[in-house]
């Protein structure tokens, strides 16, 4: 049971990952492509959790520890490139 | 004097306490070289950060605190439900989506900070700007037809709340 | 008590799974951006949380390996979602809504991002 739920999740956030992308290549500003690299970094985090449960290893919750804090410090940078024109003064 | 003393070595206390369990959850197992080394960190810190927060932000209230993460925690679970309603079912042409500005009581940055976060986590609303004279909070709204009662909620729900803990 | 755990993990998985989907599908969906603004920073935060629960319970029961990262995960998630919200809908509207488009703030000052405070008045007291 568990292993068919894996699969589906796996399943739900890949296909999450292509619309992301779709949403990257096709959008209408660039705001827009930050939010959907934001959304791929929590996505791609999700992602790993379900292979660290998969293979039974403990080693995937450290890299998605490091991969959330940076995604969150490049979505802070992107915006304030884009409010400040430098990132930092 | 003793008391000057412990106010220069431990600045923030809360701030400490807060380091040296984060620092236990790291490396996710307790023994005595790692509280220690926690500790160190939980000293240092404070220590090295001090210019940056100048004030102690006082929190009196710890039962009224955690009654407010359960609450948000709740509401939470209720927001993802009704945005997915709302992306699941609602055409885009269907979909009111307007700007609210939420006038606030709250004087602590502290607390509107609180505020904003909250705001942003809970049913189709998220905070875009304060006023210049942080007297105003402007509001997303994804899915209203009375926004005056979305500004109410937030008021009673969360300001209140809020309100309480912090003054 | 496993078949219990079983259940418990599948349906967290279940329900992280969709409510990632749904953040996504959300993203693409939704036609102005501070709409799609709504869509990932909420649902993809509860995928994410629901997921890690999953894993949390999964590593305590069927492991024996109680694991405190999990948590920490979830927390930062938490603690970092508003933020990102605020900064990208504030780069949004450094470059493409015009003051006149909001509401008036019903003080005597403006939106912070568009009213410039001149020397001597300072708001907020920071000290």
């Amino acid at each position: 049971m568990i292993t068919f739920a894996l699969y589906f999740a796996i399943a739900c956030y890949g296909i999450g990952l292509l619309l992301n992308l779709w949403r990257i290549r096709f959008a209408p500003g660039v705001v827009d492509r930050i939010l959907a690299l934001d959304t791929m970094v929590i996505n791609a985090i999700a992602l790993l959790n379900i292979y660290g449960i998969l293979v039974g290893t403990a080693v995937y919750f450290e890299v998605s520890l490091l991969i959330a804090m940076f995604g969150f410090v490049s979505t802070v940078a992107y915006c304030r490139f884009i409010l400040r024109g430098n990132i930092i003064e | 004097m003793v008391g000057a003393i412990l106010r220069r070595v431990f600045p923030h206390p809360q701030l400490t306490g807060f380091l040296v369990i984060i620092w236990l959850l790291l490396v996710n197992t307790i023994t005595l070289g790692n509280l220690l080394l926690g500790v160190v960190l939980g000293v240092l810190i404070p220590g090295i950060t001090q210019p940056f927060w100048p004030d102690r932000p006082k929190v009196g209230k710890p039962l009224k605190a955690a009654e407010y993460i359960l609450l948000v925690l709740w509401d939470i679970c209720i927001a993802n439900i009704a945005v997915a309603k709302i992306i699941l079912f609602k055409s885009n042409a269907n979909t009111h989506s307007q700007w609210i500005a939420v006038p606030l009581e709250l004087r602590s940055p502290e607390a509107i900070t609180m505020l904003a976060g909250t705001i942003t986590m809970t049913p189709g609303t998220v905070t875009a700007m304060l006023s210049a004279d942080a007297s105003h909070l402007l509001v997303h709204c994804l899915d209203t037809d009375d926004p005056d009662a979305v500004r109410d909620e937030i008021k009673h729900r969360y300001e209140r709340r809020l309100k309480e803990i912090f003054e | 008590m496993s078949l219990i755990a079983e259940i418990v993990i599948s349906f967290m998985l279940i329900v992280g799974g969709i409510f990632g989907l749904l953040g996504s599908w959300g993203l693409v969906k939704l036609n102005d951006t501070m709409r799609r603004l709504h869509a990932p920073t909420k649902a993809t935060t509860l995928g994410v949380g629901g997921v890690l629960i999953a894993s949390m319970v999964y590593f305590a029961v069927f492991m024996e390996r109680v694991s405190f990262h999990e948590l920490l995960i979830t927390a930062f998630l938490l603690i970092t979602a508003p933020i990102t919200a605020n900064f990208v809908a504030k780069a949004h509207m450094h470059r493409d809504v015009k003051e006149r488009d909001l509401p008036p703030t019903g003080g005597d000052y403006g939106w912070a991002g568009y009213d410039e405070v001149g020397d001597g008045k300072q708001p907020i007291d920071t000290k």
